[in-house]
């Protein structure tokens, strides 16, 4: 028996009910849940930077570079999952050249290079600017040139030449929040606009996305935030974390009202495919969406961070509690991901029976695979953070 | 006293029967709504249209149109990847609904369920609806996927990425990914051979000619008869897809 | 303009114009011929191999059989619907043998009893009882059942 369909025969025997007989194997896998993961990620940051240069939350400041280049670090990261789990990888350039304007998934090429090029790249360049005209002078060998390229040459640190790099990068800014929204947005289109499949057709999916986006993107800079001072042993600003988790309480909270309010006008409608999805459920998605998605990705980080609102333990106690529940909270978002993407395909489109699925270990779509592509970000995240120090910058008033 | 109820509803009859008329003229000035069959209306101007016309009444679940389309197509032979197949419904006189299809009908099937608990059994063959407002062909992101002139659709092979979007999007279940060339296959209609003036391969090896294709244009094609004479369903209306696959005496049950 | 800011707009004018080029240079030839989709593909699927062949082309050398056939309750059946396919047969007739398919099982798939078949649509027969020793062939020629 060919090797490669051991693991399709084994499905076969597991197949609960009925289900069409193409349906056996799960089209998108893990690194279909990487996707929206990251780019959630991406856009999330990049909200929060937001905050505090066009809401101005002053408390935020310390936050702000490094959200940037989270988002930055994630962004380059987000294509990688999607290529490799094209059939044709080699042939992923016909996104760009030939889209179908019809699919929601022929935006995916223009939106995210429109996010990377014109919002991500040049509001980092808006703002590092002046830095790197100063570091360019003052380094030497192959990282002077590298600043001086990246600076376009430029030796211009005048004061008019400033207020107009503050002036433009609010600008990209401004026009960067609702780009955000469209890069996180139309991946939940994409799975929002499905009709054929009743776990993923509803108005709500890309609002729901967004919202769990910012949730993830909220805790993940708050994380950053701690382990970045605990490694440079620096003492945490405590007005800045607790405004950040102040933030993400809110959220979370909507966030949960919008998943809350998707799956209670399911229950009371009961359309035809309530029989089936009540079974998914109860069943295949009781560990990854009652427990880990729910349980302790929402429901545990929102009692915490509630209670936090009200009595703050002291310093210490109140930074671990933090970083635990930005750990939970980016668990249960990818929970989240998880039961969407592979939810959705468990279930046979005859409302009638289910599949199975199996995390391979090895392989081109398997854990290790995946968690690459989780870690590769931090790395180009340490990367950046060495070569653009936020805490060497000059601070500028925005 | 009389009289005046009298009038008040004279008046009463001609305000209404004024309503009554106004609203029959500007109702019949609204335009005029698609049937389901909108899908079969005459379409393609420079050739024939393509449907799909299958008799539940005549189907006997042999297997032989699923095992004819693997070889006529070089369709791996495993059971996870059909163009088309053919499913059994059994409904059990206790209301549970019951439905196989092992190795997609190829071997035949055998009925498991006791004659005495049978409401109602019977098989239905699937395979592409052709759709003429398919969600599949919206959804590719490259123009891969596209329906033909003569409403046929058909996959580009050499320039499918392989994205399985639009396995994702259709709602009948009839694309697969092909284990060998990694990218997305499903029926052709036999594009090569009604082409050449022959028939799909399924329908001429079907022993009861429970299957027929034809042009959908031609008022004197046996599919066209098929549709005037009898009760024709199409699956998952509802989705408002165009499916233009044209059963006679479905069960409303068939998924 | 500060002299950095003129760049930024060069190297994006830059950008966008190779983006062009490579769209140009890339897109396939028959692209949007007649719709969004490669216009090539549509002759390429048409020159796909055919494997059955019809009964047309069996009727040239086995005539006698496919005449009797045509006379049969088994007159609207392909003769590869049982067979199998002949596009290697036609080639080489002598080396290229077709199946000669003669268990009860084969035509049990089509004539065993199974209450999902309309019973107007075919012939029914408990395969398991009606005389298990022999083949149906034996008895029954199924060329002129």
């Amino acid at each position: 028996m060919n090797p490669e369909f051991e693991n399709l025969y084994q499905a076969l025997s597991k197949v609960d009910g009925y289900i069409y007989p193409n349906e056996i194997e799960l089209s998108w896998s893990v690194l279909i849940v990487l996707y929206p993961y990251i780019t959630g990620l991406v856009a999330g940051a990049f909200i929060l930077a937001s905050l505090e240069r066009v809401f101005n939350v002053k408390s935020l400041k310390p936050t702000y570079v490094i959200a940037l280049l989270t988002s930055f670090a994630f962004l380059l990261v987000a294509t990688m999952p999607l290529v490799f789990h094209l059939g044709q990888p080699l042939r992923a350039w016909e996104i760009m050249m030939t889209p179908h304007l019809t699919s929601a998934m022929a935006i995916f090429g223009f939106v995210y290079l429109w996010y990377l090029m014109v919002v991500l790249v040049l509001e980092i360049w808006f703002d590092y600017r002046y830095d790197l005209v100063i570091w360019a002078r003052e380094a030497k060998g192959i990282k002077k040139w590298m600043y001086r390229a990246l600076a376009l040459g430029s030796d211009d640190i005048s004061p008019k030449s400033l207020k107009l790099d503050q002036k433009l990068g609010y600008i990209v800014t401004v026009i960067g929040i609702p780009s955000a929204f469209l890069l996180h947005g139309y991946v939940g289109f994409i799975f929002g606009s499905i009709k054929a499949n009743p776990w993923w057709s509803t108005v709500m999916m890309p609002v729901i996305f967004l919202f769990s986006a910012m949730v993830s993107g909220i805790a993940l800079v708050m994380v950053l935030f701690v382990v970045i001072n605990y490694v440079r042993k620096q003492k945490i600003d405590m007005l800045c974390l607790d405004t950040i988790a102040k933030y993400l309480f809110y959220i979370i909270i909507i966030d949960f009202t919008m998943e809350s309010l998707d799956q209670i006008h399911r229950f009371y409608e009961a359309e035809e495919s309530f029989e089936i999805i009540s079974l998914l459920i109860s069943g295949h998605l009781n560990f990854t969406l009652l427990i880990m998605q729910v349980g302790i990705g929402m429901l545990l980080p929102l009692t915490t961070l509630g209670i936090l609102q009200f009595y703050k333990p002291k310093d210490n106690l109140r930074i671990g509690i933090y970083l635990i529940t930005g750990i939970l909270v980016l668990i249960g978002i990818f929970f989240m991901r998880w039961n969407v993407v592979i939810g959705g395909q468990l279930f046979s489109k005859s409302f009638l029976g289910f599949t199975s699925f199996k995390l391979a270990l090895i392989g081109s779509e398997g854990f290790l695979v995946a968690s690459i592509w989780l870690i590769v970000p931090f790395f180009i995240l340490a990367f950046l953070l060495w070569l653009f120090p936020p805490w060497k910058k000059t601070q500028l008033e925005h | 006293m009389t009289e005046k109820i009298s009038s008040l509803s004279r008046r009463n009859f001609l305000k209404n029967a004024g309503v009554t008329a106004g609203t029959l003229v500007v109702a019949s000035t609204l335009p005029s709504f698609n049937a389901v069959l909108f899908a079969a209306v005459k379409r393609n101007t420079k050739g024939p249209w393509y449907g799909i016309a299958i008799d539940i009444e005549k189907c006997i679940g042999c297997g032989t149109c699923a095992k004819t389309c693997k070889i006529e197509n070089d369709v791996p032979q495993e059971p996870f990847f059909f163009r088309s197949w053919v499913e059994q419904y059994t409904i059990r006189k206790d209301g549970t609904l019951n439905v196989v299809s092992p190795n997609g009908g190829i071997d035949g099937f055998t009925q498991t369920v006791p004659t005495d608990q049978i409401e109602k059994t019977f098989f239905v063959p699937k395979m592409c609806n052709h759709c003429y407002k398919s969600p599949c062909i919206q959804v590719c992101p490259v123009g891969a996927t596209y329906e033909t002139d003569e409403g046929i659709v058909l996959v580009d092979e050499k320039y499918c990425i392989g994205c399985k979007y639009c396995i994702q999007a259709c709602p009948y279940g009839c694309r697969y990914f092909h284990p060998e060339k990694k990218v997305v296959d499903k029926c052709t209609l036999c594009f090569h051979r009604i082409k050449k003036g022959m028939n799909p391969a399924c329908m001429d090896n079907c022993p009861t000619k429970a299957r027929i294709s034809g042009d959908l244009n031609d008022p004197e094609s046996a599919i066209s008869k098929f549709i005037s004479t009898k009760n024709v369903y199409v699956l998952k209306p509802h989705l408002n897809t165009g499916s233009k696959l044209y059963y006679n005496a479905l069960n409303q049950e068939v998924r | 303009m500060p002299l950095h800011l003129k760049r930024l707009i060069m190297t994006g004018v830059v950008v966008v114009l190779l983006f062009l080029l490579l769209k140009h240079a890339l897109t396939p030839v028959s692209f949007g011929q007649f719709g969004h989709y490669r216009g090539n593909s549509i002759t390429e699927i048409a020159a796909l191999p055919i494997h059955f062949v019809g009964n047309k082309s069996c009727k040239s050398c086995h005539d006698t059989i496919v005449t009797m056939k045509t006379e049969s309750y088994h007159s609207d059946l392909s003769c590869e619907g049982c067979h199998g396919a002949a596009y290697k047969h036609i080639q080489n007739p002598k080396t290229e043998k077709l199946i000669k398919p003669n268990t009860r099982e084969f035509c049990g798939k089509c004539h065993s009893i199974n209450p999902a078949r309309p019973a107007k649509a075919i012939v029914q027969q408990n395969i398991k009882d009606h005389h298990p020793e022999a083949n149906c062939v034996k008895c029954h020629n199924p060329h002129q059942p």
